[in-house]
């Protein structure tokens, strides 16, 4: 399998993820300040977490001098998804990748980053990771900078529609590839149907959306993978 | 707040996002060999985006029929195969035009 290593294909690839973060991030930046903190505290706090879910819901935490312990479960749990991508993601690295590389590029391992790496043919390498996560994690500091220090020169009608990035950017991800492969969209629908449930019965609304994303992502990898397993290379060598 | 209350929040928040993604990318360096998970890691992608998108994005802007009309927008050029930026930018346009119509003309 070939390495996808060039930094300058990073960077471009980059740059949707970095448009995306620079709609979300601005909309963190004005929530932060109005919930209290100062330009400074939101950017830090943008540029050490990098996640949307879990600073939004940092802030109010914070804010209300909450307890370390609330603050470490609520990130354990928003943030636990990560951890999937985490080893979904190593199994992409190509050779280039060091042991250093990893704490570097798994700082900056979101859904998009995540996403898009997942998303080339083969391994993906040093460089080209470098320069996927540079982009966005500029877009995410910048956005959040201006946010905060001038949250409110953009019209709400502007920002309401910039809600819509990021969910863009994932069915742009996950429609081709249901196209091309049936159990991909079948998986799809599934993971849809469930998170949908999951929501909208009374029960199980309570549950964190951190817990839900885990629940219905590993409910619904697991059944396709026992039903419609993929061809690795053993599998062809020994099933056929 | 004052700085220095701030910082060790800053420090637990950062602190255990950190841990969860970089936990598991550093200890698993080996190649999985095993069909299932190697099966179940394929799906992850698409199931989590999936879960994250739906239905969350109807509650993605002030009105879930400009969502709609972004998600629509969104659905139709994926299907299409454009790129990442196009089909993003166009779904928030659609929202835009869908609000904009809703707030001005109906």
């Amino acid at each position: 399998m070939t390495e996808l290593n060039s930094f300058k294909k990073g960077i471009a690839d980059g740059i949707p993820i970095c448009l995306g973060y620079l709609a979300v991030s601005f909309a963190f930046g004005i929530s932060a300040v109005s919930g209290g903190f100062s330009v400074f505290e939101a950017l830090l706090m943008s540029m050490a977490n990098v996640t949307s879910a879990g600073q939004l819901a940092a802030v109010p935490i914070i804010a209300s001098y909450g307890t370390f312990a609330e603050l470490a479960v609520t990130q354990l749990v928003i943030n636990l998804r990560y951890s999937l991508m985490s080893v979904s993601l190593s199994q992409k690295l190509g050779k280039s990748v060091s042991l250093a590389d990893r704490f570097l590029i798994s700082f900056v391992n979101t859904d998009e980053v995540f996403a898009v790496a997942s998303a080339q043919r083969g391994t993906v390498g040093r460089k080209y990771l470098f320069g996927l996560i540079l982009t966005p994690y500029v877009g995410w500091s910048v956005g959040t900078l201006a946010g905060a220090a001038a949250g409110n020169v953009l019209p709400a009608i502007l920002i309401s529609a910039l809600g819509l990035a990021i969910y863009g950017m994932f069915v742009a991800i996950v429609v081709p590839d249901a196209r091309r492969e049936r159990a991909v969209a079948l998986c799809a629908v599934f993971s849809a149907v469930l998170s949908c449930i999951f929501r909208y019965t009374p029960a199980l609304s309570r549950i964190p959306s951190g817990f839900v994303i885990i629940i219905c992502a590993v409910f619904a990898s697991a059944l396709f993978a026992a039903f419609c397993p993929i061809k690795t290379e053993e599998s062809e060598e020994h099933d056929a | 707040m004052k700085f220095f209350d701030f910082l060790p929040y800053l420090i637990v928040c950062a602190g255990v996002t950190y841990l969860v993604r970089m936990l598991p990318m550093v200890l698993m360096r080996g190649k999985i060999k095993n069909r299932f998970i190697l099966s179940f890691l394929h799906y992850i992608p698409y199931s989590v985006l999936t879960v994250m998108t739906v239905p969350a994005i109807f509650y993605s802007t002030s009105s879930p029929i400009s969502a709609a009309a972004g998600f629509g927008a969104a659905l139709v050029l994926a299907f299409m195969d454009k790129g990442l930026l196009k089909v993003a930018a166009i779904s928030c346009g659609a929202a835009l035009l869908a609000e904009l119509i809703m707030n001005y003309v109906i």
